[in-house]
């Protein structure tokens, strides 16, 4: 009898477990192209885009500087200027130092975000911050690379009845173009700043 | 100079506390009191792109109050959504709803939560300025807030 009841318990504690599991990956909801900590190997700085200032730029282009890419809309009014304003702060923070770092920020919805768009929004920032946009094709082709993820959600109550979801995670690529880390972009400027001039420096 | 201005931001918001303290009684609900601390809002280029507002509301009475929206003159659209990050680092934006602001407890809107979305902006939002706004709460309870506009590169209340 007690076997019984063990077995029966063992049984309610294995379905509680899969429902369980269930209910935390039905809480994640997006379709995932990124991890939160990719494998350095597959994260790659592939792109080519017209930047705000209507040059077109590559990857290879920034060879020799360390690459800060964010990416984002114009339209978002909370992540984007948030890490926006956390990149312009680190590159305050780092002052001379910050020569060595070239932040980008990569469009992901390049239908509103034009390279002229971007020349009046970005700068406002930080001077050093280049703003970067490319036809929906190449935007594709670019996040595929960068094992960045990004939708449009659908929203009535937002402008033009949709917003971006898309990876908000900052990506740092050292001078010779290969992936270092990421940092969440909310984390505190002064830590992004130190972690960087340590990197610089070694 | 900065210390000054910290000292005069510290100041109006003292003030703006003190205006925006509401208290209501009502018959067999208990007291009603909300406190409005820290508003503040992001400049604007220009009237294209969705503003960003942001305060706390401290729960000082003994009911629990539910925030469910908010009237701007400065803008044709303003709604409250929050922002989503999943394990994987995509973010998101989803209409935020009616928000509970527990006894005692605090609601924070602040960047990479919920936020007060400005849309149809009338005028842009223009640093070292203030606009008006009015929370709307359960039970018909509004509040007139003054928010201050800091830089667009402002990470909170304090710049």
């Amino acid at each position: 009898m007690t076997n019984v009841r063990i077995i029966l318990w063992s049984i309610v504690a294995v379905a509680i477990a899969i429902v369980g599991g269930f209910w935390i990956s039905e809480r994640g909801q997006l379709p995932v192209a990124a991890t939160r900590l990719p494998a350095a190997e597959t994260v790659l700085a592939d792109f080519e885009l017209t930047d705000h200032n209507g040059m077109v730029q590559t990857d290879e282009d920034f060879r020799g500087r360390w690459m800060l890419v964010f990416f984002g809309f114009t339209n978002c009014p909370d992540v984007c200027p948030m890490g926006l304003a956390t990149i312009a702060q680190v590159m305050d923070d780092l002052g001379a130092e910050g020569e060595a770092v070239q932040p980008l920020f990569i469009t992901v919805d390049p239908e509103r975000d034009t390279p002229s768009v971007l020349a009046n929004y970005i700068p406002q920032f930080g001077p050093s911050i280049l703003g970067l946009s490319g036809p929906q094709e190449q935007t594709q082709q670019t996040a595929k690379a960068f094992k960045v993820y990004y939708q449009r959600n659908e929203d009535e109550s937002a402008p033009d009845g949709y917003t971006m979801g898309h990876t908000s995670s900052f990506l740092l690529f050292d001078p010779q173009g290969e992936f270092v880390r990421i940092y969440e972009y909310d984390l505190d400027p002064s830590q992004i700043a130190s972690d960087l001039q340590q990197r610089i420096g070694s | 100079m900065r210390h000054i201005t910290n000292t005069l931001r510290c100041l109006s918001f003292g003030l703006l506390m003190g205006l925006s303290t509401v208290s209501a009684a009502q018959e067999n609900a208990g007291d009603i009191k909300i406190v409005v601390e820290q508003p503040w809002a992001r400049a604007s280029i220009g009237t294209s792109r969705p503003g960003g507002a942001y305060l706390a509301l401290r729960n000082e009475g003994d009911v629990p109050v539910y925030l469910v929206g908010l009237r701007a003159d400065i803008s044709a659209m303003a709604s409250i959504h929050e922002t989503q990050t999943n394990d994987e680092g995509v973010s998101r934006m989803v209409p935020a709803g009616d928000i509970e602001i527990p006894v005692g407890g605090t609601l924070a809107l602040e960047p990479g939560s919920y936020h007060i979305m400005l849309m149809k902006l009338q005028s842009p939002l223009v640093e070292g300025e203030t606009f008006p706004m009015t929370l709307l709460f359960s039970d018909g309870l509004e509040i007139e807030v003054v928010v201050p506009v800091l830089r667009i590169g402002a990470r909170g209340p304090e710049g």
